[in-house]
């Protein structure tokens, strides 16, 4: 694999960009593997990568159904944050957010990664006091966050709908060193930092069965044959019970559920951080500038459970709506594109990163919304659950057992509900 | 647009309804041990395929509804109330 550095630009330029190879190759599948991942989406490739590059294991096969980033790694809005209140929630997402700081330089991969700030609009006195809450217990992890009075978010982003007379906008609550990554470079990234360490990635190979023996799994049936593991790790966000099923394990803490995200048409610069309308009380509304100009948004999920990776008109709407009450000045753009994702929507709207009744099977499930601005955190502790056999002390309480002990992982206090963890 | 067919204001839009979720869970006893109760409250099966499930027509005539539905093609395979004695009610009412 050629690296991406200035003398080869400068090279390839010269050549007639002839001298570059493809990014990861096409392996046949081995017999078998040290380590199984079974899910190719940026979970999947980032657990790849970390179990080679940190915990030095390069018999790894990644397995993908269909294409690498044609998933969820593919439907995404591409926000990263860290404003989680939970303890265990709160480094790991602070974790992430440091992984995406460095990433492009550790990938050798431009991810695109922009802090232009996540700024969550106030609209009420009470909301006001609750997100100050949250975001100064986030600073004990070392997380950041200001809060903006009305004359500064004015300052800051003078074309909201300040007139809005159902919710007033009051201040907002900022993290800084927020923002947005580009989806598919963060797929591919990964994808070719860990087929360099020796991984392969198989796709078009999709799990039709597994093989159980004395309280293991043996081998997974493929669509490319049979393949052996010694360890196997689930990283299937949204089909994760299809394939907790298919292991014969029972029911899971989890429905998969449909969020929808919408494109416009490319404009001049308009909005340059990711911006929140009202999840204190009003709205549920998110939206952000990509660098191609498209406006890029979403809401709430559709709220009826579905495997559908295609959306609802009502929720079109509700959305259409959340983006002229804060922004009227969007009202004549066009929607380009609009898609749905499935999510794996958890029982207290937070993930599971654990071992499981099968000796050598782990799981990386429950990921909500949250899924791509976890990526690089999910993978470096997934890995590092595979490696050393036992959970990081940051994600001890991330397990299927955590409801009978009591322990709800819940940053919303809204209950065994999946669809309201939204 | 679901069309979701009320028994008692006919074929409506989906978003008159509000979406209550797995109605297959059986809730024990109250004295049944915890685990029961975890199991009961937290666990899913999570169906890809037809499954049961509850509507409420909450901007209709309000009735909690039965519904079979895929949850691959969200077509409708049949709807009923939820309340065992409605059909006995409505008969007797005509």
């Amino acid at each position: 694999m050629t690296r991406f550095n200035a003398w080869n630009v400068f090279k390839n330029g010269l050549n007639g960009q002839t001298g570059w190879s493809r990014q990861w190759r096409d392996p046949e599948p081995k017999e078998s593997y040290d380590v199984i991942i079974v899910g190719g989406g940026l979970h999947g490739l980032a657990t790849a990568y970390y179990l080679a590059k940190n915990h030095n294991k390069h018999n790894i096969a990644v397995l993908e159904k269909g294409w690498i980033g044609g998933g969820n790694a593919g439907r995404n809005t591409t926000i990263v944050r860290s404003n989680y209140m939970m303890p265990g929630n709160r480094e790991f997402y602070e974790h992430s957010l440091k992984l995406w700081e460095n990433l492009s330089h550790d990938l050798n991969y431009n991810v695109m990664f922009s802090q232009r700030a996540h700024v969550v609009l106030l609209h009420s006195p009470s909301s006001i006091d609750a997100y100050a809450r949250r975001y100064n217990t986030m600073k004990l992890t070392g997380s950041d966050g200001e809060l903006w009075d009305l004359k500064k978010l004015k300052k800051k982003i003078p074309h909201l709908n300040y007139d809005n007379g159902r919710f007033p906008i009051l201040g907002a609550i900022v993290q800084p060193r927020a923002g947005n990554a580009r989806h598919d470079s963060a797929a591919w990234g990964y994808a070719r930092a860990a087929d360099s360490l020796g991984v392969d990635i198989l796709q078009n190979c999709e799990v039709t069965g597994i093989t159980r023996k004395n309280g293991s799994i043996e081998s997974l049936q493929t669509s490319r044959g049979i393949i052996k593991g010694k360890k196997i790790g689930f990283a299937v966000a949204g089909h994760t019970s299809v394939l907790w099923q298919m292991a014969e394990l029972g029911k899971l803490p989890i429905e998969s559920h449909k969020l929808q995200a919408f494109v416009t048409e490319s404009i001049k610069p308009l909005l340059d951080c990711v911006l929140i309308f009202g999840p204190a009380g009003a709205a549920h509304f998110y939206i952000s500038q990509s660098d191609k100009g498209s406006m890029v948004f979403g809401g709430e999920l559709d709220w009826y459970k579905s495997y559908a990776q295609r959306g609802n008109l009502p929720t079109v709407k509700e959305n259409g709506e959340c983006a002229m009450a804060i922004m009227p000045c969007l009202g004549k753009l066009r929607l380009l594109r609009h898609w749905a994702g499935v999510m794996d929507m958890s029982m207290d709207g937070s993930f599971f990163m654990c071992k499981t009744p099968i000796d050598n099977l782990y799981l990386n499930a429950g990921w909500n919304y949250g899924g791509f601005k976890a990526s690089p955190a999910s993978g470096w502790y997934f890995a590092d659950l595979i490696a050393n056999e036992r959970p990081h002390k940051v994600i001890e309480n991330h397990n299927l057992e955590r409801f009978e002990k009591g322990i709800n992982l819940d940053e919303r206090g809204i209950g065994p509900d999946p669809k309201m963890h939204g | 647009m679901i069309r979701i067919k009320c028994p008692y204001c006919g074929e409506r839009d989906h978003s008159e309804f509000s979406y209550g979720g797995d109605a297959s869970i059986e809730y024990p006893s109250l004295e049944a041990p915890q685990e029961d109760w975890v199991k009961a409250i937290f666990f899913r099966e999570n169906i890809r395929g037809v499954q049961k499930e509850t509507w409420h027509h909450l901007n209709g005539c309000r009735m909690w509804l039965e519904v079979e539905r895929s949850t691959i093609t969200h077509e409708i395979k049949s709807v009923k109330p939820c309340h065992p004695d409605y059909t006995k009610i409505v008969e007797n009412k005509q």
